[in-house]
């Protein structure tokens, strides 16, 4: 217990960096996800290709790998010079971004086919039939989904430690100057992230079984 | 082609479907050219920075790389399968005193991120006296705590996926707990699962890239070694190139194998909605 309130500014520190990553990469991997899912399902063939080779590549690298390139290879680019935790937020959001994608598309298809024949027979545009059909359906069926993968973006966050970004994985390293037995510190870290997941999927939970679709 | 969103296109529609593909290739032509640009630009492309990779020493420091990452990957996989089905049959078991504790186990260490759990058998174990610790270890042990307890749970997942009527049936004829479990429930269960086993199985191929972050020397360390030896131009991105090719490849033949299991047995992972979203928050 002492370990963890005699370093308190260091384990605040730590996971609100943790934290601001983590919102930084799903907001991020939400937007090119949606993107790249969208490309998925496109009646235009080229956007398949395009959307189904970036979900190929990207989910069979290792997010190390992703982040090592960002974080060695990019400075060598003479491209404007960013810190390393907006890199690690890059490579993040362009890691989680191909399972949004794969989640939207998995729920977009589970909305039956006769829903949106039905919504064209009556008579409804593209986009009346998407807002008031299909995307309400869609939505539904991804949300439970779409919070594992973000839970599994906030565990991954730690990967970020490896490479000079000050977040919950580095506190360890932080604290090893002040002479705290490092199990000690990393069973604290664990515990909170613990915490952290339990709430997230106490949150699932809820959305869950508020959201069920009856079919 | 028809589906949920769009009818089949008329005659407009295609035309309009060209250019906008055509609008489509040029944008990621332009995205990919641009990253090629900058790395020709920035003589990413010489021959002093590529000449390594065409020496037998360092393409034998490859291999030998390339093996590492495979033996980690090999015996975490090994054991987080036993350690899977351990924890399943832990946690369907009828006594409360041996699922309970069973139950926290898998839920403890599925919230755990991997690496924290990797330092901790890294940093923490070795000043409490087991010195014994090396990097393999600490990769290959958190390997398999993670991937067993999710691994449990997808097989968890692939028994409940199955007809009650095939456990009563087999009570019926006199079959003992242990024989439903290991005659009739488990070989289904893991029939059904095994796409979604393999592709668990590809997690843990990438996963060993962490070992990198505990300077375990697999591939990403051999590239970092490598990319900075500034007498043969510091190649960091040569190098990581030669990496990310050869882990794409092996995680892509993993994950081929995965969809070969999958369209051979004809039971996509879409009927188990639950062991995909386990898969999900694994990776």
């Amino acid at each position: 217990m002492d370990t963890l309130l005699n370093n308190l500014d260091v384990f605040v520190d730590g996971f609100a960096l943790t934290l601001q990553v983590f919102l930084w990469a799903a907001l991020f991997a939400l937007i090119l996800g949606t993107i790249v899912g969208a490309m998925r399902v496109s009646p235009v063939a080229p956007m398949r290709w395009v959307g189904t080779g970036y979900v190929n590549l990207v989910r069979n690298t290792p997010l190390t790998l992703i982040m090592f390139f960002f974080a060695f290879g990019y400075p060598k680019l003479d491209l404007p010079t960013v810190s390393y935790t907006t890199l690690a937020i890059f490579a993040l959001g362009l890691y989680t971004a191909t399972y949004v994608a794969e989640t939207l598309r998995a729920g977009i298809n589970t909305v039956p086919l006769g829903q949106a024949e039905a919504a064209r027979a009556i008579g409804l545009t593209f986009g009346q039939s998407m807002s008031h059909i299909l995307l309400p359906q869609a939505f539904r069926a991804v949300i439970p989904p779409m919070m594992s993968v973000f839970i599994a973006l906030l565990k991954n966050t730690t990967v970020a430690a490896g490479f000079s970004v000050a977040e919950a994985g580095y506190i360890r390293a932080n604290l090893s100057e002040r002479g705290e037995p490092a199990i000690v510190v990393l069973l604290w870290v664990a515990l909170i992230f613990i915490l952290l997941v339990a709430v997230l999927s106490f949150v699932q939970r809820v959305l869950e079984n508020r959201l069920k679709v009856l079919r | 082609m028809s589906n949920v969103l769009f009818d089949a296109p008329g005659p407009r529609a295609r035309v309009r479907h060209r250019y906008i593909g055509v609008l489509t290739l040029i944008v990621v032509l332009g995205i990919f050219g641009f990253i090629v640009y900058r790395f020709i630009e920035t003589d990413q492309f010489t021959a002093q920075k590529w000449n390594i990779f065409t020496l037998p020493y360092a393409q034998g420091k490859i291999v030998e790389a390339t093996v590492a990452t495979l033996k980690a990957f090999g015996l975490a996989a090994v054991l987080s399968l036993t350690l899977g089905l351990l924890l399943l049959v832990g946690r369907v078991s009828k006594h409360k005193w041996i699922s309970a504790p069973t139950y926290v186990f898998v839920e403890l260490f599925r919230a755990v991120p991997l690496l924290i759990l990797i330092m901790i058998m890294y940093y923490g174990l070795p000043p409490l006296g087991y010195t014994f610790v090396t990097p393999f270890i600490a990769v290959v042990t958190g390997l398999t705590l993670y991937n067993g307890s999710v691994l449990s749970e997808v097989f968890r997942a692939g028994i409940e996926s199955l007809p009650k009527g095939q456990a009563e049936a087999a009570y019926a004829i006199g079959m003992t707990k242990t024989q439903v479990m290991r005659m009739i429930l488990l070989p289904q269960a893991l029939r059904a699962m095994a796409p979604v086993i393999v592709s668990q199985l590809v997690v843990v191929l990438k996963d060993t890239a962490l070992g990198f972050i505990v300077t375990y020397q697999e591939l990403l360390y051999l590239a970092k070694m490598y990319g900075t030896q500034s007498q043969i131009g510091s190649p960091i991105i040569p190098s990581t190139i030669v990496v990310a090719a050869i882990y794409i490849s092996l995680c892509l033949l993993l994950a081929g194998l995965a969809k070969f299991i999958e369209v051979r047995t004809k039971r996509g992972p879409a009927k188990n909605i639950k062991a995909q979203e386990l898969v999900n928050e694994a990776a």
